[in-house]
């Protein structure tokens, strides 16, 4: 495959085009916004957790951005979905990147973990888990 | 009436002059349609660098020996050559800075914290670059002075109608624009803003960031007090700008930064400032960038000022004519009479970074982001959009694999 058919392969395309847990979700137990303003892109990321507490019942993401950006958001709600909170908090970025599986280069590896970032952004507000690892390495993210 | 014609402009010919193009991006050849962010150097200006430094190199004004001297004609022989290039009366009026966001913010600072305080307001416009915007916004909120802007219109051009509404009854302290628009390409009409300006009081100030690599400007006609810019969007180095500034205002000035060279003398009471330009050159100066800007010069002049603008008004035309063949392209700015080679435009329902991304792989090289004009992307209701921009090196050849990316583009997210 070459370069180009690596980073739009199908999946990518497939989550960019149809991507899962999109919307808003209303009275969410959680929720954080990130934004990238090298590109513009806006993520808001929204939680629900079961009746543990701790659970993650659903995840929906609403926002603008790249293929990237959005496709591996997509992914993300289908990966952190029946997981805890701190086990998802704890979650290195590599496990999504692998899931996402194609070379990026380091201005796309920001729209690649905006969706994660923030997501735990979001976890920590609501459930006071660790902020990610490495935060200062995203500095270019301005996340509320 | 006399017609002064210049002769065309071959950009087959002078892309030769630039080693750039000589390698392939993904295999192929580079369409380099990003010269607004910064332009490519051609080999006279790198090999007068290599060259300054292997032969004449040391700082400036400071040795009595040969090498100094060297240094020091051929910084100074740059700043007659910036003055030529603008028309100003004097080289005393041309200050070397890093760049024009540098110069922008130098008369800002040293001219806005004196000159500015509760009642006046700085006004700005819509188009403007941050690096016109924001120190003024800044600067008006330090000095408790009113920061307002000039808006536009769905072309993109500035809506003179509108100044004296904005002004109302305030004392206007300070216009600032840019002579060309470096997100949309538009040329805004200085002469008048000037004209404006000067009839409530205020000073103009000029980003001519956009302006100077592609268009002649004659400070003695163009009507503003101070106008940036910088080398290295016009085939010179990075770290080079210039900084006129009508010569009354650079003598009231206080200095910008403070340190050698900006000295006349020192005292523990009090010291005293060198005469300009020198009283804003603080420190040891870009000497071998400052010397490569002169060569640029060169380099522009002799290709003709008048040409480069007569060959990106082409491009413009011809890349808003291809553009127009796809539907799913929306295009911004104003119609090509009134714009450099600039096009700024947007894929509909794609991310401006997957346009550019696909169009790498395609070897086209194009600008994706909000341009460092958020302000006017709002305008736009967009987050960001994708920008071509053309130069003396820039041919039609490269427009049409634009478009061919695009219809890519197109196929692959849309």
């Amino acid at each position: 495959m070459s370069e180009f058919d690596q980073l739009y392969r199908e999946v990518i395309l497939d989550h960019y085009k149809n991507p899962r847990g999109h919307g808003v979700m209303e009275n969410a137990d959680a929720e954080a916004e990130g934004q990238n303003p090298l590109c513009g892109d806006e993520v808001s990321i929204y939680v629900a957790f079961g009746e543990d507490g701790d659970t993650i019942d659903d995840v929906m993401f609403s926002g603008r951005g790249c293929a990237i950006s959005q496709a591996a958001t997509s992914m993300l709600t289908e990966m952190v979905k029946g997981r805890r909170a701190s086990e998802v908090a704890a979650m290195p970025k590599e496990e999504l990147l692998e899931e996402i599986g194609i070379p990026l280069t380091p201005v796309r590896l920001k729209c690649a973990i905006l969706g994660l970032t923030t997501l735990r952004l979001a976890l920590h507000k609501g459930k006071g888990t660790p902020l990610p690892e490495g935060l200062a390495e995203l500095e270019d993210l301005e996340l509320t | 009436m006399a017609v002064t014609t210049h002769p065309k402009l071959d950009a087959h010919r002078l892309r030769a002059d630039f080693p750039v193009f000589e390698q392939p991006i993904h295999g192929k050849p580079l369409a380099f349609l990003d010269s607004a962010v910064t332009s490519q150097k051609p080999r006279q200006v790198l090999d007068a660098m290599r060259e300054f430094y292997a032969t004449s190199y040391s700082n400036v004004h400071r040795g009595v020996y040969t090498l100094s001297e060297r240094a020091t004609e051929g910084y100074e022989g740059a700043r007659e050559k910036v003055r030529a290039f603008l028309n100003a009366a004097s080289t005393r009026e041309v200050i070397f800075v890093r760049q024009a966001t540098e110069g922008l913010n130098l008369v800002a600072y040293a001219w806005g914290l004196d000159n500015l305080g509760p009642g006046d307001v700085a006004i700005v416009t819509e188009l403007e670059h941050h690096s016109n915007f924001v120190p003024w916004q800044q600067i008006a909120r330090r000095t408790g002075a009113d920061f307002r802007m000039l808006p536009i219109d769905d072309r993109g051009e500035l809506r003179m109608e509108l100044l004296d509404d904005v002004a109302g009854d305030a004392n206007v302290k300070v216009v600032a624009a840019n002579l060309v628009s470096n997100s949309l390409g538009t040329i805004n009409p200085i002469e008048r803003l000037a004209a404006w300006a000067h009839e409530r009081g205020a000073i103009m100030v000029v980003d001519a960031a956009q302006a100077a690599p592609h268009k002649r400007i004659d400070v003695q006609t163009l009507g503003a007090d101070f106008v940036a810019f910088s080398s290295h969007k016009m085939c010179g180095p990075t770290g080079a700008g210039v900084l006129w500034g009508r010569r009354e205002l650079l003598e009231e000035m206080s200095p910008f930064n403070y340190g050698g060279s900006m000295i006349r003398s020192v005292r523990v009471e009090d010291t005293q400032w060198n005469e300009l330009p020198y009283k804003f050159e603080a420190g040891t100066p870009a000497i071998a960038e400052a010397y490569g800007l002169g060569i640029a010069i060169d380099y522009l002049e002799a290709v003709g000022l008048e040409a480069i603008e007569q060959h990106e008004h082409e491009l413009a035309e011809y890349a808003l004519e291809r553009l127009a063949e796809l539907p799913f392209v929306t295009v911004y700015g104003p119609p090509p009479e009134r714009r450099v080679g600039l096009v700024s435009f947007n894929v509909d329902g794609v991310h401006p970074h997957d346009v550019a991304q696909v169009l790498d792989w395609e070897g086209v090289a194009i600008r994706a982001g909000h341009h460092c004009c958020q302000p006017l992307m709002t305008r736009l209701g967009v987050a960001a959009t994708n920008r071509a921009s053309f130069y003396l090196y820039t041919v039609p050849e490269e427009i049409d694999r634009l478009v061919e990316g695009l219809r890519k583009v197109k196929e692959v997210l849309g």
